[in-house]
């Protein structure tokens, strides 16, 4: 299929690692920050074909995973309120809240529709004006901008039973966190490409420079990771703490203006807990005065509760690559798709479930002592 | 041929369809009979009495919800007697008879029933099979989903055959007849769950025609298993299990449409889970392959007939596949439902 197989190409794949091969003179600890490219590397076992050197790191971007708890309890309340009808997309339903998940709502009766696209949703609430429809809005900068047009568009058409339980974050931040705390030995960064393709290049290049990081803008076929890698290994190899365009057939230096711009109308910055990890500054996204009247949480009056982790997951361990998934004493026992004990084990975006999916159950299909390399 | 109950009688099934009274039997004589006819049917006994069959009797039993009954490819009656005669095909039995049970939602165009039990009655003649008995029942408005089917089916295990997921061996070969995940994908787009129109058609077909020829050449088969819900990763994961054998596919080598792929790159679903309903997986030793590959590709169905996998006796019980950059992975049984009433 045309510009897939280009970058699942088996003699571009063997010819990028054998450049990373002979070009890497150390171990050096990288994060790819998307889950869609832990994803990558598991689906394809791009490890096999890379230097012990390079010790990969899985990061935060599991949109469904990082979601916190009370987010789900919230989305749950809603969900079993008869009047409401909640949409969302298919990832969410199994992600557990502090007592239950939104399948087993839907199960005792909750209202609950998958849907694939926000103004799916906003359809919902035009083909049901006696119900009120609560899109639950999770996801980075990618997925962000498609819901502020459904936001915009819903006030054009003056849709008077459709909300937005909002629970959008952004990466940045998030990597800063990372960077920021005592525990820190990251290398350099695979940024994510789908994220830049809307929010381009700018926002990276402080963080390059204040923490000494190489950051590479990347994408998530085989080829497209390996030539991430391959930029971000002569970076480190040369000691340049800068942003480089790895994925430039989608990604625009300046990102996508347009979107960029219904994003800022429609969100305003906010602190936003972070499943796992815990609060970090200017990380979400919520609505901007001018659309508070689609805010869920103003229309329901919800409580703005925090609430731990349930049980024994370590995601926030996972999430910031502390430790790998098999490292969990539950990793493929008391934790499987079937009966996840925590997000990363539901999205097909989470290291969890990554692991679990192409790697034999609680095998590391590349064993380590430890998680990360001290240098 | 036009609905037998015309639209000026009853334009809907009413409960008392499934009553068992005047409007019952009006049902069956007028409409069952008129689709399916064959003598056995037409007993009207409470069962049907079967003639002695020669050999090992070979019996399975499937349900169908599929949403949307009608669907490109075919539609809720194709896959009620395909899906349970091609479990017959993958036990090595000649396929007989079949039951027929519906359940059926008040309010259900009697136009919508016709269509469909002429479906099943063009399919099962096509096949061989007869339907030899049946049942009708109707749930309240609401309380089920327009049409669900039972069928039943009985076979004669062929002499000298012997089919099981057990004799899966080190040394054997895996073979597909065509590409993986079309029967997914079409209900996916009648259910308008792919925003753009994929050309993709459900692969619904009876697989007794082909396989009856390749039985016939290849007496040898070890395994035959029509890779349906969880795709063509479960059932060899199953057979893998069963047999304690590894099984290492090659993906290059595994046929899927550029509709499919498409489709599924958008989705983030993987063809290897996505379900298929006209599709046989035959694993045999490696020296039958040729024989058993130039039978299936004289027939419609078996156009694409190709060797996809080898079984070993590395990873015993896992299917292992070997990707297109040249690593290797495992792959699982699915996990969860990818898709619900897809058949």
């Amino acid at each position: 299929m045309k510009h897939i197989d280009e970058y699942r190409d088996r003699e571009l794949v063997l010819k990028l690692s054998e450049r990373i091969a002979r070009e890497i003179s150390r171990s050096w600890n990288i994060m790819e920050i998307c889950g869609g490219q832990t994803h990558t590397l598991m689906k394809y076992s791009l490890q096999q074909l890379l230097p012990q050197q390079i010790n990969l790191i899985h990061g935060p971007g599991c949109p469904v995973c990082v979601t916190p708890v009370e987010m789900i309890d919230r989305a749950i309340e809603l969900a079993m309120n008869p009047g409401v009808i909640l949409a969302s997309f298919g990832d969410m339903m199994r992600v557990p809240g502090s007592h239950t998940d939104l399948l087993e709502a839907k199960a005792k009766g909750a209202d609950v529709r998958m849907v694939y696209a926000p103004l799916d949703a906003l359809q919902q609430a035009m083909d049901h004006p006696d119900r009120e429809v609560v899109f639950f809005a999770v996801g980075f900068e990618t997925t962000a901008p498609a819901v502020a047009m459904t936001v915009r568009e819903a006030r054009r058409r003056q849709v008077p039973n459709f909300s937005v339980l909002v629970s959008h974050v952004r990466v940045p931040p998030a990597m800063e966190a990372l960077l920021g705390s005592e525990l820190n030995r990251i290398d350099g960064f695979l940024a994510a490409g789908h994220v830049c393709t809307v929010m381009g290049e700018a926002e990276y290049r402080p963080i390059a420079e204040r923490y000494g990081v190489p950051i590479v803008i990347t994408g998530f076929e085989p080829v497209d990771i390996l030539l991430g890698l391959h930029t971000l290994i002569g970076m480190l190899e040369g000691g340049r703490n800068e942003v480089e365009n790895a994925y430039t057939r989608s990604v625009r230096p300046e990102g996508n203006l347009q979107a960029k711009a219904i994003m800022g109308e429609v969100f305003d910055l906010t602190d936003r807990n972070w499943r796992g990890i815990g609060t970090i500054p200017s990380s979400g996204l919520r609505l901007s005065q001018d659309y508070e009247d689609f805010d869920a949480l103003r229309r329901f009056s919800l409580k703005e509760t925090q609430q731990a982790e349930p049980g024994v997951c370590m995601a926030g361990e996972i999430l910031t690559g502390r430790k790998r998934p098999p490292q969990c004493s539950a990793f493929g026992s008391a934790c499987t798709p079937e009966h996840p004990k925590g997000a990363p084990m539901v999205s097909s975006e989470g290291a969890c479930a990554a692991y679990y999916a192409y790697g034999s159950a609680g095998e590391d299909p590349r064993p380590q002592e430890s998680s990360i390399n001290e240098h | 041929m036009d609905c037998p109950i015309p639209i000026s009688e009853y334009e809907h099934i009413l409960l008392a369809h499934g009553g068992g009274g005047r409007l019952t039997d009006q049902l069956i004589r007028r409409l069952f009979y008129a689709g399916l006819s064959n003598e056995l049917l037409e007993s009207g006994h409470d069962g049907a009495v079967l003639p002695p069959l020669s050999g090992k009797v070979a019996m399975t039993t499937d349900s169908f919800v599929v949403d949307p009954i009608f669907f490109p490819g075919g539609d809720i009656g194709h896959l009620a007697v395909n899906g349970t005669v091609n479990d017959l095909v993958c036990c090595g039995a000649v396929p007989r008879y079949l039951s027929l049970a519906f359940i059926l939602e008040e309010g259900l165009p009697m136009e919508e029933l016709w269509r469909v039990v002429r479906s099943v009655g063009e399919t099962a003649e096509r096949v061989g099979v007869k339907v030899v008995t049946g049942d009708t029942k109707v749930v309240e408005k609401g309380k089920g989903d327009r049409i669900f089917i039972n069928t039943t089916g009985i076979g004669e295990v062929l002499p000298g055959i012997e089919i099981a997921p057990a004799r899966c061996r080190e040394g054997d070969v895996v073979l597909i007849n065509g590409s993986v995940g079309d029967h997914g994908i079409a209900i996916m787009n009648a259910r308008k769950q792919v925003l753009f129109d994929t050309g993709v058609k459900s692969d619904t077909c009876s697989l007794w025609g082909m396989m009856s020829r390749v039985l016939e050449e290849v007496p040898g088969i070890h395994v035959l298993r029509d890779p349906t819900r969880g795709g063509l990763a479960s059932a060899l994961n199953e057979i893998a299990s069963a047999s304690g054998t590894g099984i290492t596919l090659y993906e290059k080598e595994i046929p899927v449409s550029q509709g499919v792929r498409g489709a599924s790159e958008v989705l983030g679903l993987d063809p290897l889970y996505i379900a298929n309903e006209g599709k046989i997986l035959v694993i045999l030793p490696a020296e039958e392959a040729e024989r058993a590959l130039s039978v299936m590709q004289s027939f419609p169905e078996g156009k694409e007939s190709r060797i996809i996998g080898r079984v070993t006796s590395e990873n015993r019980g896992l299917v292992q596949l070997e990707t297109v950059i040249g690593t290797s992975r495992i792959v699982k049984m699915i996990t969860g439902e990818q898709l619900p009433r897809i058949c």
